[in-house]
């Protein structure tokens, strides 16, 4: 590789650190990167199997964030509630 | 007809089984979003109330310009913030900083501690019962605004629109909560599956 293209190559507007990536991805999971700068991060990606792991592995917190199911209501509860709809019934 | 117009039609004709599916599907997503703008349960609790209460009189008014979701979840919100402010507590504002720790990369900003491999393999290596509280435990620690858009996000399914329009954020600021929240959560998961500091 000739002097010149080491430098080209250096000063190429590809070359997107790592710890700049960890920054962009939920800017690409949102779909809201430039053209330009989400071509620059995939090009990054093909090439680097820790990003691509990092990336992957936020994709899959998300993935089994969606699984937490939330707490049930308490008996007490739905019957307080139950009895604030009946109430707002006969209000109205 | 749509989910919500059906839904709303059975509410407004007094269809009590109706109301009890939508306390089900939202009350306790409510209640975890009021906890974080009130100082107590108890206060949370009765911001909830409050808010079916709105609801259910506003009924009426109710056009239909956002989802049935968005609606709730705004009274919601509103309510719990003005209670909150109320009780004088200070909103968290966002952390700054680093998502990944700045130790993990070299001088050249490539990674020096690679984040190791389990994406594909999380649920083979913790079982279902601890992932879930370990996740629960994630997002109990995120801070304020991080942990609501989170659990609206990703917990509850909203889209990004919807959480800018009930928590009144912009879309800018919503992705930054969203990515500092969601950074930690990986985080969380990382402590346990290896990589990182320990």
């Amino acid at each position: 590789m000739s002097f010149l293209s080491v430098l080209l190559r250096f000063r190429s507007p590809a070359e997107l650190p790592c710890q700049q990536v960890v920054e962009m991805v939920t800017d690409y999971l949102e779909g809201v990167m430039a053209t330009a700068d989400r071509r620059r991060l995939e090009h990054h990606l093909a090439g680097c199997p820790h990003c691509t792991e990092y990336l992957a592995q936020m994709r899959e917190t998300i993935r089994l964030a969606g699984r937490v199911t939330t707490e049930d209501l308490t008996p007490e509860m739905r019957t307080e509630l139950t009895d604030l709809y009946r109430r707002w019934r006969t209000e109205g | 007809m749509d989910a919500d117009a059906t839904l709303l039609a059975r509410l407004r004709d007094g269809d009590e089984q109706a109301f009890t599916d939508l306390v089900g599907r939202y009350h306790s997503s409510m209640l975890r979003l009021a906890l974080s703008f009130v100082s107590s349960q108890a206060v949370a609790e009765e911001v909830v109330q409050d808010t079916w209460l709105a609801v259910l009189r506003g009924l009426g008014r109710f056009e239909g310009r956002s989802s049935l979701r968005t609606w709730l979840f705004t009274i919601l919100v509103n309510r719990a913030r003005s209670t909150g402010a109320r009780e004088a507590r200070t909103v968290p504002v966002a952390d700054a900083g680093p998502v990944v720790d700045a130790s993990r990369f070299g001088p050249n900003g490539a990674w020096a501690v690679p984040p190791e491999l389990w994406a594909e393999e999380a649920e083979n290596r913790i079982d279902a019962v601890k992932l879930s509280g370990l996740l629960r435990g994630g997002l109990d620690g995120l801070p304020g605004r991080q942990r609501d858009v989170v659990l609206l996000r990703d917990v509850d399914g909203m889209s990004s629109a919807e959480v800018c329009q009930v928590l009144a954020i912009s879309e800018a600021n919503q992705r930054v909560l969203l990515h500092r929240g969601r950074s930690k959560l990986r985080q969380v998961l990382e402590s346990e599956l290896g990589g990182g500091p320990r």
